[in-house]
C-alpha cells in the first residue's frame, strides 16, 4: 500500500494538470470561445482578443476576473464585448485600481466607495477627469526619475483610463447616437451621401440630411482612426503581413472610397447588434461564418491565436506554482516523517510542476519565435526553469530532499515574481530594435540568465543549510557535508555562467554599440555577480572560509543577484533600463534584509546551532 | 630585508590578496554604478575608473577615499602574474585554472590598452550629404581657416586645453596671435540687450557678439545633453589688435574677417577627425511596428567612395550590423530632424580583437578545469555506489 500510494498521489496530480488543458467551459449562450479567439492586432503582435480582454483588466486593475455590482462574475471575454458594445455597463464594473489615498481624494473618492477599498468603476472616476488630466500634465514635467509616489500613481492612473477609453472606441464611436444601426446601413447611408454632395456640387437639388450624416460619420471615423486600440480588420488580401492590419476607423475610411463596407467590420457591427440585442443565436452564427472565413484565409494564424487562448486559460505557470508550494511543503515534512514515500512525492510534483513550466516557456517561444528570455518577466520563469532543472539533477544525485525543497521554494519565488511582473500588460512584447537579435537573445540573454539562476540556487541552499543547522537538529554531519558540495559545485557552475554570459554580452556591445565594455548599469550588475562567485571561490580555495563561511558568502550572492536583475534597472539610468519597476523596489528593499538576517543567524557561534551543539 | 622580501612577495602572489582585491572592486563597481543618477556615465569612468585614487568632494576640499580602477585592476594584474610565476605548477589538473587566470591577465590589458587607445567621434548626415570627417562627443577646437584660394581650405585648429589656459598662441601659418579672454566650458546663447542686462562679460567688437550674448552654464552630465563651450578670443596682428570675438560650439556658421590680405574663417566647433574616404548618405530608414510606435529597425544606406576611386560601393548600416573599414567601425546610432538625418558611431579601437580572444582561453579554461571537477566527482559517487 505504502508504495502505491505515491504512484497514486502524482498520477491524480498529473491528471489534474492535464484537465487543465481541456478546452474551456462558458457557462454562456453565446459563443464566447470562439469570439475571444478572434485575431486582432495590439502593439505590433497579431493576438486573440481573449489575451487583450485578460491583459487590459491585468493593467487596469491587477487580476483578470471582473465582479459586477450584482455579484455576478463576468469573464474577460464578456467584459470585453461590453467595452465594445455596451459602454455604458462596462462603465458600472468596478475594474480600475486605485490605492494611492491623495488620487482617490482627487477624485473625490475615498476607499469605501469602491469595491474591496480599491477597484472603483469609471463612472466614479469620470466626474473629475479633467482634474486628473491637470495633474498629469504637472506630474510629466517632472523627470522620471524623480517623480514622487503620488505623481506616478497620477500618470498610471492616467494611462489606464487611455487605455480604457481607447478600448472602448474600438468599434463603435464613441458619442455617436445609433453608430451601428448606421453602419448596419452603411451601403445605403454612403450612396445618399455621396449622391447628395454630387448632386450640391452640380448645383442642383440635394438632400441636405443625407449629407450631413454621412459628413458626420466619415468625421467619426477619422477620430476612430486617431483612438481606436484594437486593429482587429485583416488586410483584405489575406496575407499574413502584420502591416496590413487595421483598425476599425481605418477601415471604414477605406470602406467609404469603396462605397461597400468591410466584411469584417460588417461581422463587428453584427456582433455588437446582436450582442445589445440578446440574440445568442444570430451572435454565434456571425462569429462561426467569420472564423470559417479566416479559417481559409490566414490558417497559421488562427492556430496561433487557438493555441494562444487555450494557454491562457489553462494557466500553466500558475497551476506550477500552487505544485511547487506543495511539492515544498511535502519534502520539508519528509525531514520529519516518512521520507522515503513524502520525499518521493515532493520529487514527483516538483517534476511535474518544472514539465508544465517547460510546456509554458515552450509555447511562449513559439507563439513569439523568439528565445526563451525576451523581457523581465520571461526572465524570471526562466531562471527558475533553469534552477528547479539543477535542483532535479542534485535531487537525482543525493535522495536527501534538500533538491525538492530548494526546487518548491526557487519555483515558487520566481513564478510569483513573474505573476507579478504580468501586471504591466501583455508579457509577449516585440523587441525594441537594438535586441531584434535572436542569435544573441539565445546565447548572451540566455547564458546569463543561466548564471543568475546558479547563483540563486547556491544561495538558496545555503538558506536551507543555516536554518536547518541553527533552528532543528536535522543537520547531521553527512546532510552538511553534502549540502557544501552542492553549494560549491552551484557556485562553480554559476561562475562559468555568469562569466561567460557576462562576456558575450561584451561582445554583442562591441558589435552593435562599438564598445566591449561601457560601465552601463546593467553590464556592472552581471559584471558584480562574476566578481562574487570568483571571491566565493578564491576564499574558500585560499582557505579563507570553511563550511559556514561559504554559506554566508552565498546567501550574500543572493542580494547581490537580486540588486543585479532588478536593483539596476530601478536607477532608471543606462541603454538596460528597459523595466522601471516601482512597487518592486520595497520587495526588494524586505528581500535584501531577509537575506542579511539570514547571514547574522548564520554567524551565530557554533554553540548556538542546534544542531551542532547537539553533536559535541 | 630578505624576510621582508620575501613577505612581501608571499603577499603579493596570497589568495587573501585576490579576494580583498575582489571586494574592492565589487564595492568600486557597485558605487560608480550607484553615482551614475548623478554624473552620467562619462563622468563615472573619469572618476571611479579611469584614476588610481577616488576622490570625493567634502565640501569644497576633495578627499582621496578610495583606490581608483586603475589601481585595483594593476594590483589584481601584479597579483595574477605573481602568482601564476611563482605557484602555478604544470599539472594536468591545474591546466584549466592556467588557462583561465592567463586569458584574465589578457583581458585586464586589453581593457586598459581600449581605455588609452580607443577614440568615439559620430558622423550626423543629412539625406544625400557627404562627409569626410567625424567629429567627437566632448572635444572642441578653434578652427581658423584661410579660405582665400578657393581651390583648397588650409585650417589651423587649436585644441581645448590652450583655451582653458587662457593663453595666447602663435601659430607659423597665422599672420596673428590668438589671445584667448575667456572661456566657458558650457554656455548658453541669447540675444545681446545691454539695457536688461545681457551683455558679454568681454567687450566683443567684431562678428555674431555684437548681437549675441554667451552665459556660462554649469557642466552638464546627462544622457541627452551636451556641454556647448563660448570662447572670446582677440587676434593681434603686427599692427595691433583686430578685434575681439565670440566663438560659440552653438554658432551654426563659421564667421568670416579678413587679415593679413587674406580671408579667414573661423569657428568653435567640435574637434574633426578626418578620413581618407566619404560617406554619403543615401537613404535612413526607421521601421516601426506595426500599429505601434516601437522601433523596429534603424538602417543607412551609405556609398563609400575614396579620392583614388578603388573604392566606390553601397553599404548598409543597421542596428548589430555596423560597417568595419578602414580599422574604423561605424554603428547606428541615432537620427534627427524627422527620420531625414543619420547620426553614426565611429569607433576606432585597434585593440578591439583582444577581448574576443582573452574571452575565449578564459571560457575554455573555466569549462576545463569545472569539467575535471565534475568528471571526478562523478566517479566518485559512481565508486561509493
Amino acid at each position: 500500500m505504502k508504495r502505491f500510494l505515491p504512484l497514486a498521489i502524482l498520477v491524480l496530480a498529473a491528471l489534474l494538470v492535464a484537465s487543465t488543458l481541456l478546452p474551456p467551459r462558458y457557462r454562456s449562450e453565446y459563443d464566447l470561445a470562439t469570439f475571444s479567439r478572434l485575431p486582432t492586432l495590439v502593439n505590433g503582435r497579431i493576438k486573440p482578443l481573449d489575451t487583450v480582454a485578460r491583459t487590459s483588466l491585468l493593467v487596469l486593475q491587477g487580476r483578470q476576473r471582473v465582479t459586477a455590482a450584482d455579484g455576478r462574475t463576468v469573464t474577460p471575454s464578456e467584459w470585453l464585448l461590453d467595452m465594445l458594445y455596451k459602454p455604458d455597463v462596462a462603465d458600472s464594473y468596478p475594474t480600475f485600481e486605485i490605492v494611492h489615498p491623495d488620487v482617490l481624494s482627487l477624485l473625490n473618492l475615498t476607499p469605501e466607495d469602491g469595491v474591496a477599498k480599491k477597484r472603483f468603476t469609471y463612472v466614479q472616476i469620470s466626474k473629475n477627469l479633467a482634474e486628473l488630466a491637470r495633474q498629469s500634465r504637472l506630474a510629466e514635467e517632472v523627470e522620471q526619475p524623480v517623480r514622487s509616489a503620488f505623481q506616478r500613481a497620477v500618470l498610471q492612473l492616467r494611462d489606464s483610463v487611455i487605455l480604457y477609453q481607447r478600448l472602448q472606441g474600438s468599434i463603435v464611436a464613441p458619442g455617436v447616437p445609433n453608430f451601428l444601426e448606421q453602419l448596419n446601413q452603411f451601403d445605403a447611408v454612403v450612396a445618399a451621401g455621396v449622391a447628395a454632395a454630387r448632386a450640391r456640387q452640380a448645383g442642383q437639388p440635394s438632400d441636405a440630411a443625407a449629407a450631413k450624416t454621412l459628413l458626420e460619420l466619415t468625421d467619426s471615423f477619422a477620430t476612430m482612426e486617431q483612438v481606436g486600440y484594437l486593429l482587429p480588420i485583416p488586410p483584405v488580401t489575406g496575407k499574413a503581413d502584420s502591416r496590413g492590419w487595421h483598425n476599425a476607423g481605418a477601415a471604414l475610411q477605406a470602406s467609404v472610397q469603396a462605397g461597400r463596407l468591410n466584411p469584417a467590420i460588417t461581422t463587428y457591427v453584427g456582433l455588437g447588434l446582436a450582442w445589445r440585442g440578446y440574440q445568442p443565436a444570430t451572435f454565434n452564427s456571425l462569429v462561426q461564418q467569420y472564423r470559417a472565413s479566416l479559417d481559409r484565409e490566414i490558417p497559421g494564424i488562427m492556430t496561433k491565436c487557438d493555441v494562444e487562448a487555450r494557454f491562457n486559460s489553462s494557466e500553466p505557470f500558475y497551476n506550477a506554482m500552487m505544485i511547487y508550494v506543495l511539492a515544498f511543503l511535502l519534502a520539508v515534512f519528509s525531514w520529519l516523517v516518512w521520507p522515503q514515500e513524502l520525499g518521493r512525492i515532493a520529487f514527483g510534483l516538483v517534476v511535474i510542476a518544472f514539465l508544465l513550466s517547460t510546456a509554458g516557456i515552450g509555447v511562449r517561444m513559439w507563439l513569439e519565435g523568439r528565445p526563451p528570455v525576451t523581457n523581465l518577466y520571461s526572465s524570471a520563469l526562466f531562471v527558475g526553469w533553469v534552477a528547479v532543472a539543477l535542483c532535479i539533477v542534485l535531487e537525482r544525485l543525493y535522495r536527501n530532499a534538500i533538491g525538492s525543497v530548494t526546487a518548491g521554494l526557487v519555483g515558487f519565488s520566481t513564478l510569483l515574481i513573474a505573476h507579478h511582473l504580468a501586471l504591466g500588460g501583455d508579457t509577449l512584447e516585440m523587441m525594441r530594435a537594438v535586441l531584434d537579435s535572436n542569435f544573441w537573445l539565445a546565447t548572451h540573454v540566455v547564458t546569463v540568465t543561466v548564471g543568475y539562476a546558479a547563483t540563486f540556487l547556491a544561495g538558496f541552499l545555503a538558506l536551507i543549510y543555516v536554518v536547518r543547522g541553527v533552528f532543528t537538529r536535522s543537520l547531521d554531519k553527512d546532510t552538511a557535508d553534502a549540502l557544501t558540495r552542492m553549494v560549491y559545485g552551484i557556485v562553480c557552475f554559476a561562475t562559468l555562467f555568469s562569466f561567460v554570459g557576462t562576456v558575450l554580452g561584451g561582445i554583442w556591445a562591441d558589435q552593435s554599440w562599438g564598445r566591449f565594455w561601457g560601465w552601463d548599469p546593467k553590464e556592472n550588475g552581471a559584471l558584480i555577480i562574476v566578481l562574487w562567485n570568483a571571491l566565493i571561490l578564491h576564499a574558500r580555495w585560499g582557505g579563507l572560509v570553511r563550511q559556514r563561511g561559504l554559506m554566508n558568502l552565498a546567501i550574500m550572492g543572493n542580494i547581490v543577484t537580486a540588486w543585479s536583475w532588478f536593483g539596476v534597472n530601478m536607477l532608471g539610468v543606462g541603454l538596460h533600463s528597459y523595466g522601471f519597476m516601482d512597487a518592486a523596489f520595497w520587495w526588494l528593499i524586505a528581500f535584501v534584509a531577509s537575506q542579511v538576517a539570514f547571514i547574522l543567524v548564520g554567524t551565530l557561534p557554533l554553540a548556538r546551532w542546534r544542531s551542532f551543539s547537539a553533536t559535541r | 630585508m630578505l624576510n621582508t622580501l620575501k613577505d612581501l612577495r608571499d603577499l603579493v602572489v596570497s589568495l587573501k590578496l585576490t579576494v580583498v582585491l575582489l571586494v574592492f572592486s565589487i564595492i568600486l563597481v557597485l558605487v560608480a554604478t550607484l553615482d551614475q543618477v548623478n554624473l552620467g556615465v562619462w563622468a563615472v569612468q573619469e572618476k571611479y575608473f579611469k584614476t588610481f585614487v577616488v576622490f570625493w568632494k567634502v565640501g569644497n576640499v576633495s578627499v582621496a577615499v578610495f583606490p581608483g580602477g586603475y589601481t585595483i585592476g594593476g594590483l589584481l594584474l601584479l597579483n595574477l602574474l605573481g602568482a601564476h610565476i611563482y605557484r602555478f605548477k604544470w599539472e594536468w589538473r591545474k591546466l584549466g585554472i592556467w588557462f583561465a587566470h592567463a586569458g584574465l591577465i589578457l583581458l585586464l590589458i586589453g581593457e586598459l590598452l581600449t581605455g588609452l587607445m580607443q577614440d568615439e567621434y559620430h558622423m550626423r548626415l543629412d539625406q544625400g550629404q557627404t562627409k569626410n570627417y567625424s567629429e567627437s562627443y566632448r572635444n572642441i577646437e578653434l578652427a581658423i581657416t584661410d579660405t582665400t584660394d578657393p581651390k583648397f581650405d588650409e585650417v589651423v585648429a587649436i585644441p581645448e586645453k590652450p583655451l582653458l589656459r587662457l593663453e595666447t598662441i602663435q601659430h607659423p601659418k597665422l599672420p596673428f596671435r590668438v589671445a584667448v579672454k575667456a572661456y566657458f566650458p558650457n554656455s548658453l546663447l541669447g540675444m545681446r540687450a545691454p539695457a536688461m542686462g545681457a551683455e558679454n562679460p568681454v567687450a566683443v567688437t567684431q562678428g555674431a557678439g555684437t548681437q549675441i550674448v554667451a552665459t556660462q552654464r554649469p557642466l552638464t552630465y546627462k544622457e541627452n545633453e551636451r556641454n556647448l563651450p563660448s570662447a572670446y578670443v582677440e587676434l593681434i596682428g603686427p599692427e595691433g589688435s583686430l578685434g575681439t570675438w565670440l566663438v560659440s560650439v552653438a554658432l551654426e556658421d563659421p564667421q568670416t574677417f579678413t587679415a593679413g590680405g587674406r580671408t579667414w574663417k573661423m569657428a568653435l566647433r567640435f574637434a574633426r577627425h578626418y578620413k581618407p574616404f566619404s560617406l554619403t548618405l543615401l537613404k535612413f530608414s526607421h521601421d516601426r511596428y506595426a500599429g505601434t510606435d516601437i522601433p523596429k529597425n534603424f538602417s543607412s544606406r551609405i556609398r563609400l567612395t575614396t579620392p583614388d576611386g578603388k573604392d566606390d560601393r553601397e553599404v548598409l548600416i543597421y542596428m548589430n550590423n555596423p560597417l568595419r573599414y578602414a580599422g574604423l567601425t561605424f554603428y547606428q546610432a541615432g537620427f534627427e530632424n524627422n527620420d531625414t538625418t543619420t547620426v553614426l558611431q565611429v569607433v576606432r579601437n585597434p585593440s578591439w580583437l583582444i577581448p574576443y580572444i582573452a574571452c575565449g582561453v578564459i571560457t575554455f579554461g573555466l569549462l576545463l578545469q569545472f569539467g575535471i571537477h565534475l568528471v571526478g566527482f562523478v566517479s566518485k559517487r559512481r565508486g561509493a555506489a
